[in-house]
């Protein structure tokens, strides 16, 4: 029922002019086609083998279409840590504690093929954050970091990604930001990564020291964009330029 | 770790031309890229793709390092009867992979 | 001899020892490999590709050839060529009556802005080509990680 009614309404936000656009939107069609076609999608690649994964350490405990909607809802609250956590860290999480295996190092080909196998799950689902309230200081303190001027050349991510989206920097479309497709196939680094790798792209971007790998951060911020693109459709795994 | 994804209809007709679809997890490192250190990274490329179908060669690719990281290469084939297709790749530091699909017929 | 003079001569004699990338020479030397010595005449290639290009990592590509890809006439090849990138060659692939349809789909690098040409070679030796100039707003080849 309480998905039914969040399809509703987010078929009543897109009903609606919907003034968010997803980075799929702004690619070039011939990009698309290479995400669309599962044939073509590098990322399927790495789905395969999140698949053969799971099936090994994963399926002990998950029922793969039990999943579906588990990447449109994180970053969610982890008991233990008594904090949220993204989908990769729960992978993790899961690895040290059930499966008794080492976590799988951050960006590592692994990592990125389960959580892109976990994603494709919720391809085609709104984009639905835990509205469990433990997750509002964080999210709260993820808006904080989305505004906030950072690096040499002073600018915050809304500056580009609020203010400015859909106009141009350096000959490439500003998006507005929406993390959609994630992990995503991006095209500039001919390989999977996951947002983290790509807040830290933006980081370095405006002269910023990016924060550590795995930093909370991170999570903060994660957790904040989910709310922003609530409703968007998931698109993972993605392909972007 | 190499991994492939080969696409084929799931049924064809006798006659049909079908498409066969290819992706192949490969960098193709190009050899003109430099590294995080300024040194140019050497070259690590696929260099031949080669497909049979029942013992027969009916395609064959020679790439070179500005074919795109993670191959995707695809063409056309008749069906004339159902087997097994075998598509496989060579290419730098005794790179090789083969795999296999079906061709199953109406 | 102060350092940096000394650092301005050798940068220049970098410059001088790089290797020519994309020069006309060894963009006709390749096609005349591939073309085996025969004139190159225009037509009966389409060579499908975006002409402005938002990466030029992964470049979605297609070459069809009109053949009835027969034992008597069929297409026995078919190559792309870059006049711009580091090499000239992209990719050969070796077509025969078993095809059906002389098609290829493939996905490639574009260092920058140039011409992207496609070649043909029947099996009774002519050669055939299709050219379609892109533009390439961020370049293959030469950035980093």
């Amino acid at each position: 029922m309480r998905g039914l009614l969040l399809l509703l309404a987010a078929a009543g936000a897109v009903a609606a002019a919907e003034p968010r656009r997803s980075g799929y939107q702004d690619m070039a069609a011939s990009t698309q086609v290479l995400q669309d076609d599962d044939a073509q999608n590098p990322a399927m690649l790495w789905v395969k083998d999140g698949e053969q994964r799971f099936a090994a350490d994963c399926a002990r405990c998950h029922e793969p279409a039990a999943l579906r909607g588990a990447a449109a809802r994180y970053p969610a609250w982890d008991t233990d840590l008594a904090k949220p956590v993204t989908l990769a860290a729960r992978i993790n999480l899961c690895r040290q504690r059930y499966v008794k295996a080492a976590p799988l190092a951050p960006e590592s080909d692994g990592l990125l093929a389960l959580e892109a196998y976990v994603a494709r799950q919720s391809r085609g689902l709104p984009v639905a954050p835990d509205a469990d309230p433990r997750l509002k200081p964080f999210r709260d303190d993820g808006e904080r970091l989305f505004r906030q001027r950072v690096g040499q050349l002073g600018l915050s991510c809304a500056m580009c990604h609020d203010d400015n989206a859909g106009k141009r920097l350096a000959g490439s479309l500003i998006p507005q930001g929406h993390p959609t497709g994630y992990p995503v196939y991006r095209l500039e680094w001919q390989g999977m990564g996951s947002l983290q790798r790509r807040l830290r792209g933006c980081l370095s971007g405006v002269r910023a020291e990016p924060f550590a790998w795995g930093s909370d951060d991170y999570m903060r911020l994660e957790l904040y964009l989910k709310h922003r693109a609530a409703g968007m459709v998931v698109d993972s795994p993605g392909v972007r330029p | 770790m190499a991994r492939a994804l080969i696409r084929t209809p799931a049924l064809a007709r006798p006659g049909e031309i079908v498409e066969i679809r290819v992706l192949l997890q490969h960098p193709m490192e190009t050899g003109f890229r430099p590294g995080v250190d300024g040194q140019v990274l050497p070259r690590d490329i696929v260099t031949r793709m080669e497909v049979h179908f029942e013992g027969e060669r009916v395609f064959a690719a020679d790439l070179f390092p500005a074919v795109a990281a993670n191959p995707y290469i695809a063409f056309p084939m008749r069906v004339t009867v159902a087997g097994n297709l075998v598509v496989s790749f060579q290419g730098d530091n005794g790179f090789v992979h083969r795999e296999t699909a079906a061709i199953r017929l109406a | 001899m102060t350092r940096r003079r000394s650092l301005l001569l050798a940068g220049a004699g970098l410059v001088l020892l790089r290797p020519s990338w994309g020069t006309p020479e060894s963009l006709r030397a390749a096609i005349d490999a591939f073309a085996g010595g025969q004139a190159v005449r225009t037509g009966r290639v389409t060579l499908a590709i975006d002409t402005l290009v938002e990466n030029g990592n992964t470049v979605p590509v297609s070459v069809s050839v009109q053949s009835p890809m027969t034992p008597a006439d069929h297409v026995q090849r078919i190559a792309l060529f870059t006049p711009q990138n580091p090499l000239p060659e992209v990719a050969v692939f070796h077509l025969s009556p078993a095809n059906g349809r002389a098609q290829v789909s493939t996905r490639m690098r574009l260092a920058t802005t140039q011409p992207v040409i496609a070649l043909a070679v029947m099996n009774d030796g002519s050669v055939w080509r299709h050219s379609v100039d892109v533009v390439v707003t961020l370049a293959a080849c030469l950035e980093g990680g």
